[in-house]
């Protein structure tokens, strides 16, 4: 209908912020607080919602989703929880090494692709290591309406337990926490076994971790509409390739260590985008002429999409081959 | 601009006018002379100035007498608004969302004062000066999403999103083409839209729904819809089929003009920040037929489009049966002139009527 003119740059809406608080955790995770410069309240957002933080990197513009772990009914600020990831592309590396208090970054309105079911009786969370942090938000909003949780947290280590000792003190008959160290585990069995009707299982953290939930849970009878995960992929290197845009009228060349869909905007070319890990479905492209493989990795399409190869979440799949045509 | 509220009725004498600049601003649904469905989303960041998208939620001098006609509504039926336990936090998202724009579009007739969650609102034109605590229900005369929308005209669905898939699992619904929030509650996106002929096929609702899905917070969506409704009834739902129903047959080739209206819904999606549900306020504009036709370019466009829509649609819409008396009513205000492309009235340069040729 065209009743106005129409700004649609792609990803959510942006948020400016200055860096409040650096808080070290342990030997890999840091704390970072942001508030907003001109003192406004920030948006209110739903636990388990994920902000895309904005990092200029020497020219390079790096975007990475973290999970919003602050209470969601304090408005005053937003807060994020980062591994730093030694192997990674250095978007963790930039954010502990480089973000000082008193910078201005720029943040995404929050996204939430793993929001709690709000019919459910009880809700338990399982988290791994560094996905903790949606939990984090979820908790907080439950404890405001009185809601039934319980959450079972697997860590490395006593050092590597982010947050452990503060969630077991608050909520001392909710929480429990299991070290690898110490040999300790999630009896999940047991734990989907027990629980009552009405109850929605929520998992964060490694694939291995999820995927043993989803399996367990079906195994156990449980429907699949009340078991939940979350997992960001991070685009995994491979080799260079080309790619021709046909509506953009461009040729571009996608580099060993950065995905195809930021080759796309490193070229200029305004691709649509909001999780930028495989999850949201936002920047399916369709694919009008290959000749060669995919490297599918996403959680989006499904297997018949990633087997017919007319469709590719460019975000975090590759190419490998002599000709690929995309209808961008 | 201070607005002027009309005293008027949606039912029994049917008062209801629009003026001049009522019908200026008219949402006109067709942008050019045919109509087929299509997805046709944008975004809703404002309009052109006066235009019924310029504000989120658009105030106009309909508001007080569509309010009374709402109270009259759910005084007889209680059901046409609707909240499924797990909805209340959305039901607070709609009152914040709601209070905070109208308070910032309309600062003259509306206030929110916060004081953490100590909210005073202020609804001038309907004389309401109300403190309450946000997030306590036990401080509102009735449910979050009941107070806030028999303060806001159009009608609400509130769509609770899990599983990839939109639910109507609240809503206030008083002002409905033909769809009933009881019969709904609960069904999902697909379900609620079963009865939609051709659309299904097209592969509409499938687009549709994934658009919506991921409509973002602070990034709001908008599109219009349209069907014909026999004398100004804001009320025509399944429910009082009976009473309005019948009217359709009382269009007469003298009357049609004043009778019969053309009625768009302008329907917006907002992603609700605290439960992550989707608002989708469906908001009804009526017009008459002899009103569209003062706007040559609108009189022209109308006659064709109604001309040419398959029957399938004309069926949906309920008009098939007075199809060829509107025709041969508008008829008369198409003189076979090209349009300009684009909704707007093009007063200025569209020529008049040229009946002569």
């Amino acid at each position: 209908m065209t009743a106005a003119p129409q700004n649609t740059k792609a990803g959510a809406e942006k948020i400016a912020v200055t860096v409040s608080a650096v808080v070290p955790l342990n030997d890999l995770v840091t704390r970072f607080e942001f508030t907003r410069p001109d003192g406004a309240a920030f948006p209110p957002f739903s636990a388990g919602a994920h902000t895309v933080v904005e990092m200029r990197d020497q020219g390079r513009t790096r975007l990475n989703p973290y999970s919003l772990m602050s209470d969601p009914s304090d408005p005053s600020i937003y807060a994020i929880s980062v591994r730093r990831d030694d192997q990674g592309r250095g978007g963790s590396l930039f954010m502990h090494r480089n973000v000082k208090v008193g910078d201005a970054m720029t943040l995404t309105y929050p996204v939430n692709l793993f929001s709690l079911d709000l019919r459910g009786r009880k809700h338990v969370f399982l988290a791994g290591g560094i996905g903790i942090t949606p939990f984090m938000a979820m908790i907080a909003q439950l404890e405001q309406s009185n809601g039934n949780w319980e959450l079972h947290y697997a860590c490395r280590s006593e050092a590597l337990g982010t947050y452990a000792d503060q969630l077991r003190s608050h909520y001392p008959n909710k929480v429990h926490v299991y070290f690898d160290d110490q040999n300790q585990a999630i009896g999940l069995e047991d734990l989907l076994d027990g629980q009552p009707l009405g109850t929605h299982v929520y998992v964060c953290g490694p694939k291995g971790m999820i995927d043993w939930v989803h399996t367990t849970a079906a195994e156990h009878g449980w429907p699949s509409e009340n078991v939940h995960s979350e997992e960001f992929l991070a685009p995994q290197p491979g080799k260079p390739f080309e790619v021709r845009l046909c509506k953009s009228d461009i040729t571009i060349q996608v580099g060993e260590h950065e995905s195809l869909l930021e080759a796309m905007e490193r070229c200029g070319v305004d691709a649509p985008f909001l999780c930028r890990g495989g999850a949201c479905g936002q920047c399916e492209t369709d694919v009008v002429e290959a000749d060669g493989e995919f490297v599918h990795r996403d959680h989006w399409l499904d297997d018949d999409d990633h087997a017919c190869g007319k469709k590719i979440m460019p975000c975090v799949s590759r190419f490998v081959g002599k000709t690929l045509v995309l209808d961008r | 601009m201070t607005i002027q509220f009309n005293k008027e009725t949606f039912r029994d004498d049917y008062s209801f006018r629009n003026s001049d600049w009522a019908i200026k601003r008219f949402p006109f649904p067709f942008h050019e002379d045919s109509y087929m469905y299509s997805v046709n989303m944008e975004q809703h960041r404002g309009g052109p100035p006066g235009s019924v998208y310029e504000k989120r939620f658009d105030v106009d001098e309909h508001y007080l007498a569509e309010m009374e006609d709402r109270a009259i509504v759910l005084a007889e039926d209680p059901l046409r608004c609707q909240s499924l336990p797990h909805m209340t936090l959305a039901g607070w998202d709609t009152l914040e969302l709601i209070m905070t724009c109208k308070s910032e579009d309309y600062p003259d007739l509306f206030e929110l004062h916060r004081d953490g969650k100590r909210w005073r609102w202020v609804n001038k034109p309907m004389g309401i000066d109300h403190s309450f605590t946000f997030l306590d229900e036990t401080t509102l005369p009735c449910g979050p999403l009941e107070y806030i929308t028999r303060q806001t005209q159009g009608d609400f669905a509130v769509l609770d999103q899990r599983d990839e898939m939109l639910w109507m699992d609240a809503g206030t619904v008083t002002t409905q083409a033909d769809w009933s929030l009881d019969f709904d509650i609960g069904m999902n996106f697909f379900e609620w839209h079963a009865p939609v002929p051709m659309a299904h096929e097209l592969g509409i609702f499938k687009r549709a729904l994934k658009f919506l899905l991921n409509v973002q917070q602070g990034a709001p969506a908008r599109r219009l819809n349209w069907t014909m409704t026999v004398n100004p009834l804001l009320d025509t739902s399944p429910e009082n089929y009976h009473k309005w129903g019948i009217q359709k047959t009382t269009l007469t080739p003298e009357n049609i003009g004043a009778k019969q209206h053309l009625r768009v819904e302008l329907q917006t999606f907002f992603r609700l920040p605290r439960s992550n549900a989707l608002l989708f306020p469906i908001r009804c504009y009526l017009i008459a037929f002899q009103d569209i036709v003062s706007v040559p370019k609108w009189g022209r466009r109308l006659h064709r489009v109604v001309r040419d829509l398959p029957d399938e649609l004309a069926t949906y819409k309920g008009f098939i049966a007075n199809r060829p008396m509107m025709l041969d009513y508008l008829g008369q205000y198409d003189d076979g002139r090209p349009t300009s492309p684009g909704i707007w009235p093009d007063l200025e340069t569209e020529p008049p009527l040229d009946m002569g040729r």
